[in-house]
């Protein structure tokens, strides 16, 4: 569904992105997995088009992304930050949303009513805290039933009772044949969502197996000790 | 591309900062109109504010929003829109709001007090004035992520445009005074959309008799209607210009 080519992205002298090369398919959920600067973020935002690469091609089904933008209908991305206009309401943002994409049928309004959003429409965004950020994030991403999923640390913020929401509405989507991307740090809470592990590091592409396969490799049934091991053997 | 500069000029006219721009513009020409009883001289009162505080309202207020619109230009971004749409419907917004602006605040009285030619060519002066400073705002924001940067240069080209420029105009005119050079004058004021305007204006209120010779020169070339339209036409140039070549720079901006 995604295939990546080659792709480098330098920012000033850092090398964001080196040479990354994957492809991912629909009803798979990837973990994105690598430390703090690994270029992550910088390879869903090239996925996304916010970044755009230096090098290499990014083919969503079937078709170049660069100089393209219908194929963003697909996606539902939620940032690491969700950054949203101060001065609007959250009703505003998500009719504005549904308005930017011409869509009013098919919604998924189901995480709306499951972070309870739908009590606090006319709360300003500079007003929100941190976690009601992000529901207002996560809400979004789901909202047009896009064929991918991209979530940047969905559960960062979140109170366990809305990460467990979120992480069952994860599930469901996968169920339904559909791609979703995730990155996290908290590994412990991806044990039962993914079925793929992609690791970076230094901006390069280290690995990308199915879990079987790393728990077979690594000999570890969890995928934090799973992904300690790789690490602990990268370094030697 | 209509919904985002409709999401924008909503956004700008609730502005606080745009409605006091509007009063304190609508104060002034109410006032210089009744000091005056004369409305061509109430005119060239209005003349130098148009040239002054215009574009440096145009300029700082561009640059701002746009800075404040960071996030919700990296929000349009990861939608399924066009860059380029975007970035023209971002201009298009804030030039339409700052236009009504002025249009509210000086068209209305210029109209209702001095309805004449020289009041019709001040308003189309204004506006285009609004507009280009809105592009050179935009293209200084988006060169420099620095905010404090960003309006610091925005400040300076303001002062380049209005002030510098005109003083170094006269410090050329000074050296080469031996020199027949009212032709190159009338070209070298291409370079700055202020003074083209400020001669466009002057040349309708028939005070070009004051400038000497180099008037008589500027009435010749900017008098005639090929002149008045090759300068219409540069401040157009003014106008998409910066706007594009900001709208190409930002079709491969990093967000």
């Amino acid at each position: 569904m995604i295939q990546i080519n080659n792709i480098s992205k330098q920012f000033g002298r850092l090398k964001a992105l080196d040479q990354v090369s994957a492809a991912c398919d629909a009803s798979e959920c990837i973990a994105l997995i690598g430390p703090n600067g690994s270029g992550k973020t910088t390879l869903i935002k090239c996925i996304l088009g916010m970044v755009v690469p230096d090098s290499g091609s990014i083919i969503f089904d079937g078709k170049q992304i660069s100089n393209d933008w219908q194929y963003r209908e697909q996606i539902g991305y939620m940032p690491q930050i969700g950054r949203y206009p101060d001065n609007m309401t959250i009703g505003q943002v998500i009719d504005m949303m549904k308005d930017i994409r011409n869509k009013s049928l098919h919604l998924d309004e189901s995480l709306i009513t499951a972070f309870g959003l739908d009590k606090l429409y006319h709360k300003r965004m500079r007003t929100l805290s941190g976690g009601t950020r992000q529901k207002v994030s996560a809400s979004l991403a789901f909202l047009f039933n896009p064929k991918v999923l991209i979530l940047d640390e969905p559960t960062a913020g979140l109170d366990p009772v809305s990460s467990e929401i979120l992480k069952d509405k994860i599930t469901t989507e996968k169920g339904k044949g559909k791609l979703v991307l995730i990155t996290s740090h908290v590994l412990s809470e991806l044990d039962d969502l993914v079925t793929q592990v992609m690791y970076m590091q230094d901006g390069k592409l280290v690995f990308h197996k199915s879990i079987a396969l790393l728990h077979k490799d690594t000999g570890e049934q969890k995928l934090s000790k799973a992904i300690a091991r790789v690490m602990v053997n990268s370094e030697n | 591309m209509r919904k985002i500069i409709k999401y924008v000029i909503t956004d700008i006219l609730r502005n606080k900062i745009v409605l006091a721009y509007t009063f304190c513009l609508l104060l002034i020409s109410f006032s210089v109109f009744s000091l005056e009883d004369n409305p061509t001289k109430g005119l060239l009162s209005l003349l130098n504010i148009i040239l002054i505080i215009v574009p440096l309202i145009s300029i700082i207020f561009g640059a701002i929003y746009i800075y404040n619109s960071a996030e919700f230009i990296e929000l349009l971004v990861s939608q399924p829109l066009k860059r380029n749409a975007i970035w023209v419907s971002l201009f298009t917004g804030l030039s339409a709001s700052l236009i009504i602006s002025f249009l509210v605040g000086i068209g209305l009285p210029v109209l209702f007090y001095a309805f004449s030619l020289t009041g019709m060519v001040m308003i189309i002066v204004g506006v285009l004035l609004t507009v280009i400073f809105v592009g050179i705002a935009m293209l200084a924001a988006l060169q420099t992520r620095d905010k404090a940067k960003g309006i610091g240069i925005t400040i300076l080209l303001w002062l380049y445009f209005a002030l510098l420029f005109d003083g170094l105009v006269l410090f050329l005119l000074f050296q080469f005074a031996d020199y027949p050079l009212e032709k190159v004058m009338a070209g070298i004021s291409a370079l700055n959309p202020i003074d083209l305007g400020r001669i466009l204006i002057l040349l309708k209120m028939d005070v070009s008799a004051l400038m000497g010779y180099t008037g008589a020169v500027f009435k010749d070339i900017f008098g005639t209607t090929a002149g008045l339209l090759l300068s219409f036409i540069v401040l157009l140039l003014w106008i998409v210009l910066p706007v594009w070549i900001s709208t190409v720079k930002f079709k491969t901006k990093d967000l």
